[in-house]
């Protein structure tokens, strides 16, 4: 077993855990902070990704000792208490979800999108999800959503 | 008397989804989200080949490591579960939750762990040890007919689980054939267009992977079974009847379920096993797909090759059409398995008036996967294989794609219009839909311009689908599950409205179009209804969601529901307000004399005084609750028009999608924000299956596509902005007039973009090309290679 610390939503939360343990096993079963879903085994869908050190990171290919010393932001730790985050407000203002499982890590890879660049264009957008699957919504509705944070985004 | 606000109408309108806030923050709890203390995690032991003899399996290594609580074989499990049930008529063969003795593909289980962590429940299934016999693998379905390299079942010769089944013209309903008028149809035409082709097998891949947690309480003698499932009354049913329980005795919950697209209607093996290992051991036990394992042993779909003859005048009259379908099943019998290529039979006329038709089905058995309903579900591979053979018939006779169609159309009067093959299509308008479509796409002007960028040796080319298919999953007669819906309305003491729907959704968005419904019909804020689901404790009864119902059948079955608790509620107010019922009106949370304004209860008055009736109204019952069971006459047929144009890089093969526009006709909309939010969704997995998506094997059974390395969905970046529009054309057949959405983008979009594609190869002599559109096939075309 392995003593880790990681600074997750402002918290710092420390364990033992088995050294294979994944960082998204860690924040789902230990933390019960179960909005990172695993969609695949092969980091390729996105529905894990979480922000690490501020950046966006599919929790699923780090394993929690490598967090060790960090800071994770996860969904449920995006919204400013009660005030939704722009994303999240996108997000519902233009249905970019329906079955809503890969949503979260959806949200969590554009916020870093934005980060990078507060005013994509869509292809900008479209390229910028790629490393992030959804099966319902065809992205249309997505990137509608991610475009309405940016404007708010930017008006703020 | 104060005044109350005046509420909009919410039927038509782009409601946002109430569903979404608690799933834009992490707060959904999907079955994997569920805890329970106590819990243990299964892990299944696969074949790793295509088709073998267990001679010997060795578990005793599992069994050693700690954490681990109990293994059990195939024969084991074969003492806690009888074969799988399925859900339709056709002879099956014996299907083993857990195999005993032979396994016919690549990821069938062969054993099961019970342990403390999944972790610990993988490290134990890869300690198992399988020995084997291999056996020789069949995996093309034309050469599994001769029976040969491989047999899978013993009792069904040359590989055939169903057929040869024939169906349309001169088939009679005790199987007489005869020939007469079809091969008249062929004596009389100008010009035959035929065409092997192939619509390919594929994943259907919802990104939340399947799921179940099995609770059997032995001091209650009670299962409660949460799964990632469409159609949890169904799952409770089959999972009572194979654990000996009673209906009564299991409670099944769908929580959050994300998406299914078909592949959870089924009842798998894992869900029977989670169920029979807790009410065995007395314990909680979780299962969750991985990825890898979903490639394997979630369903698969299509998979259905079709010889086309199509048979015509030079003038473009379509004088009969001959389909022979040869559909690759894989091992075995799932739940609809069997009757999914049946509805490629069904629906062999499209939207055509075809005089003469003649479909025939072969079902194979091979050593793969098996395939039962994915979005869509038997109506895209007829859509597919009609109207490929249209835009082949067009370039034969030098017609313009969409006067070809408009000339065979069935025409607005012939509706209810039955089909060759046995459809009785509600209503349509096909003209419409199709001038509507080229209007928004500027046909004309595409045209030109891809006569221009061919002029320039660009390989652009234009794509035009017309489609109908079946929605409204109908009547009990084409069911085994019942072909109804039920709903239960209730008006609570303070004037808010419980109702509860069988339609488990999946991220459909029920929640919001069903309170947008009842807020309407009671006149009553949209935040004073709550819609549940998806809990067989909760929802007394419910068939599930699937084949486009959940709005024409489950929304039915509210309205009427509702119709039953208003009627109800209105002798109440009239009793209060000394008025005639009939004068009354529903609206901004009153409930007013018609024509007296003044004279009016809060809606929450009349609520109060029904829940304690002092005095009572001469012959009703106090409460305001109510259900409904709504079994439709007959399914919908939406229908619709798409358009691809697309290009195709001349260096590299690479097909990019310039354009898609899609004019769909679903008959009424709830709410219209949900409905494109499903078509694009559906049109994404049909362009996918034209340009990314296919579920290869190897010639030893092996699959090529395990994982999402090898086997592509769609990402944001293949696609432009999906241009739609809409007409209305509404079914007679339910009393809302909507027809059903959920598969209709699947359905138009995979021939159009390989139709586009096709085009764009015209200059090559190209006439057809097979899916999917990969960038190597192409670019051997173009280097001169063939299709």
């Amino acid at each position: 077993m392995a003593q880790v610390s990681i600074t997750v939503n402002g918290k710092r939360r420390s364990a033992d855990v088995e050294p294979r343990l994944l960082l998204v096993h860690f924040l789902r079963e230990h933390l019960n902070l179960t909005g990172a879903h695993v969609g695949c085994d092969t980091s390729q869908c996105g529905a894990c990704t979480v922000l690490l050190d501020g950046r966006s990171a599919k929790s699923c290919t780090i394993f929690a000792v490598q967090a060790d010393g960090a800071e994770v932001t996860t969904i449920e730790g995006l919204a400013d208490g009660d005030r939704l985050h722009p994303l999240q407000e996108g997000f519902w203002e233009e249905h970019g979800l329906q079955c809503g499982y890969c949503t979260p890590g959806m949200i969590m890879s554009a916020v870093n999108l934005l980060n990078d660049n507060p005013a994509p264009t869509e292809q900008d957008i479209r390229d910028g999800l790629d490393g992030n699957l959804c099966r319902c919504t065809g992205y249309q509705h997505i990137v509608n959503a991610v475009q309405h944070a940016a404007g708010r985004t930017r008006e703020g | 008397m104060t005044s109350s606000p005046v509420l909009p109408k919410l039927v038509g309108q782009r409601v946002k989804r109430r569903e979404d806030p608690r799933l834009i923050q992490g707060r959904g709890t999907y079955v994997d989200d569920v805890k329970i203390a106590g819990l243990q995690h299964l892990a299944f032991k696969r074949s790793d080949i295509a088709h073998g003899r267990i001679l010997a399996i060795d578990t005793s290594a599992a069994e050693a490591l700690d954490g681990v609580e109990a293994v059990f074989t195939g024969a084991q499990i074969a003492e806690l579960l009888g074969p799988m049930p399925i859900g339709t008529p056709f002879p099956s063969p014996e299907h083993r939750a857990v195999a005993a003795d032979i396994v016919r593909y690549v990821g069938e289980p062969v054993a099961v762990v019970v342990a403390r962590d999944r972790y610990v429940a993988r490290d134990a299934a890869d300690a198992i040890a399988v020995d084997y016999e291999p056996l020789p693998a069949v995996v093309d379905p034309e050469e599994a007919m001769s029976g040969r390299p491989a047999l899978l079942h013993a009792d069904f010769p040359n590989n055939h689980a169903v057929g040869p089944l024939p169906a349309g013209t001169g088939v009679g309903g005790d199987g007489t054939v005869d020939d007469t008028a079809i091969d008249q149809a062929f004596a009389d035409a100008e010009v035959v267009v035929s065409q092997r082709m192939v619509n390919h097998r594929l994943a259907p891949t919802s990104i939340e992977p399947r799921g179940v947690v099995a609770h059997y309480e032995p001091g209650k003698d009670t299962l409660t079974i949460w799964s990632s499932t469409q159609n949890p009354h169904i799952l409770r049913t089959f999972i009572a009847s194979l654990t000996g329980l009673g209906q009564d005795q299991v409670r099944a919950i769908a929580p959050e379920v994300g998406g299914g697209f078909g592949s959870k209607i089924n009842i798998y093996g894992e869900e029977y096993v989670a169920a029979a290992v807790s009410k065995r051991l007395g314990l909680p036990v979780k299962w969750v797909e991985d990825r890898s394992e979903a490639f394997l042993t979630t369903i698969h779909g299509r998979d259905i090759l079709a010889y086309v003859d199509l048979a015509a005048r030079r003038d473009g009259t379509v004088l009969g059409l001959k389909l022979r379908l040869v559909a690759d099943i894989g091992a075995y019998n799932m739940l609809l398995t069997a009757a999914i290529p049946t509805l490629t039979m069904t629906m062999a006329s499209a939207t055509y008036a075809i005089p003469a038709i003649r479909a025939t089905l072969t079902e194979v058995f091979t050593n793969k996967t098996p395939t039962d309903a994915y979005r869509g579900a038997g109506r895209p591979e007829a859509i597919y294989f009609v109207e490929r053979g249209m835009d082949m018939l067009a370039r034969e006779l030098g017609m313009d794609p969409a006067e070809l169609r408009r000339r065979n159309f069935i025409r607005p009067d012939q509706f209810p219009y039955t089909t060759q093959t046995g459809a009785v299509y509600d209503s349509g308008d096909y003209d419409k839909v199709l001038d509507r479509a080229l209007e928004k796409a500027g046909w004309e002007q595409l045209k030109a311009e891809r006569d221009a960028a061919q002029a320039e040796g660009r390989l652009v080319g234009l794509g035009l689908s017309m489609y109908v298919e079946i929605c409204g999953v109908g009547p009990s007669s084409g069911l085994p599950t019942g072909g109804w819906e039920h709903a239960q309305v209730t008006v609570e003491r303070d004037g808010r409205i419980s109702a509860t729907t069988g339609a488990s959704p999946h991220g459909q968005g029920n929640e919001t179009t069903f309170a947008q419904m009842l807020a309407d019909q009671f006149g009553v804020p949209f935040d004073h209804v709550t819609i549940r689901h998806g809990d067989t404790a909760v929802v007394k009864q419910g068939i599930g969601t699937f084949g486009s119902r959940s709005q024409a059948v489950g929304g039915a079955a509210l309205h009427l529901a509702g119709g039953k608790v208003k009627a109800k509620m209105a002798k109440f107010a009239a009793a209060l307000l000394e008025a005639h019922e009939a004068d009354l009106v529903f609206e901004n949370g009153r409930i007013a004399v018609a024509g007296a304004p003044a004279a009016a209860k809060s809606f929450a008055e009349v609520a109060a005084y029904a829940h304690r009736p002092i005095k009572l109204p001469a012959g009703l019952e106090p409460g305001l609750s109510d259900e409904a069971f709504f079994e439709p006459s007959n399914n919908t047929y939406p229908f619709g028009c798409h358009i691809a144009l697309l290009e195709i890089d001349r260096d590299t093969g690479e097909p990019r999608l310039l354009r898609m526009v899609a004019v769909d006709d679903a008959g009424h909309l709830i709410n219209p924000l949900i409905v494109e939010g499903q078509i694009h969704g559906g049109l994404a997995q049909g362009i996918g299956q034209a340009l990314v998506e296919e579920v290869v094997y190897g010639a030893d059974g092996q699959p090529l596509t395990g994982s999402f390395m090898d086997y592509a969905i769609p990402r944001a970046s293949d696609f432009p902005r999906f241009e739609l529009d809409n007409t209305v054309t509404p079914t007679p057949v339910n009393p809302l007039g909507a027809k059903g959405v959920g598969e209709a983008g699947t359905i138009g979009s995979t021939p159009c973009v390989v139709s586009a594609a096709v085009d764009a190869l015209r200059g090559l002599g190209v006439k057809h090309i097979d899916m999917m559109l990969r960038p190597e096939r192409l670019w051997r075309i173009i280097q001169g290679g063939q299709a």
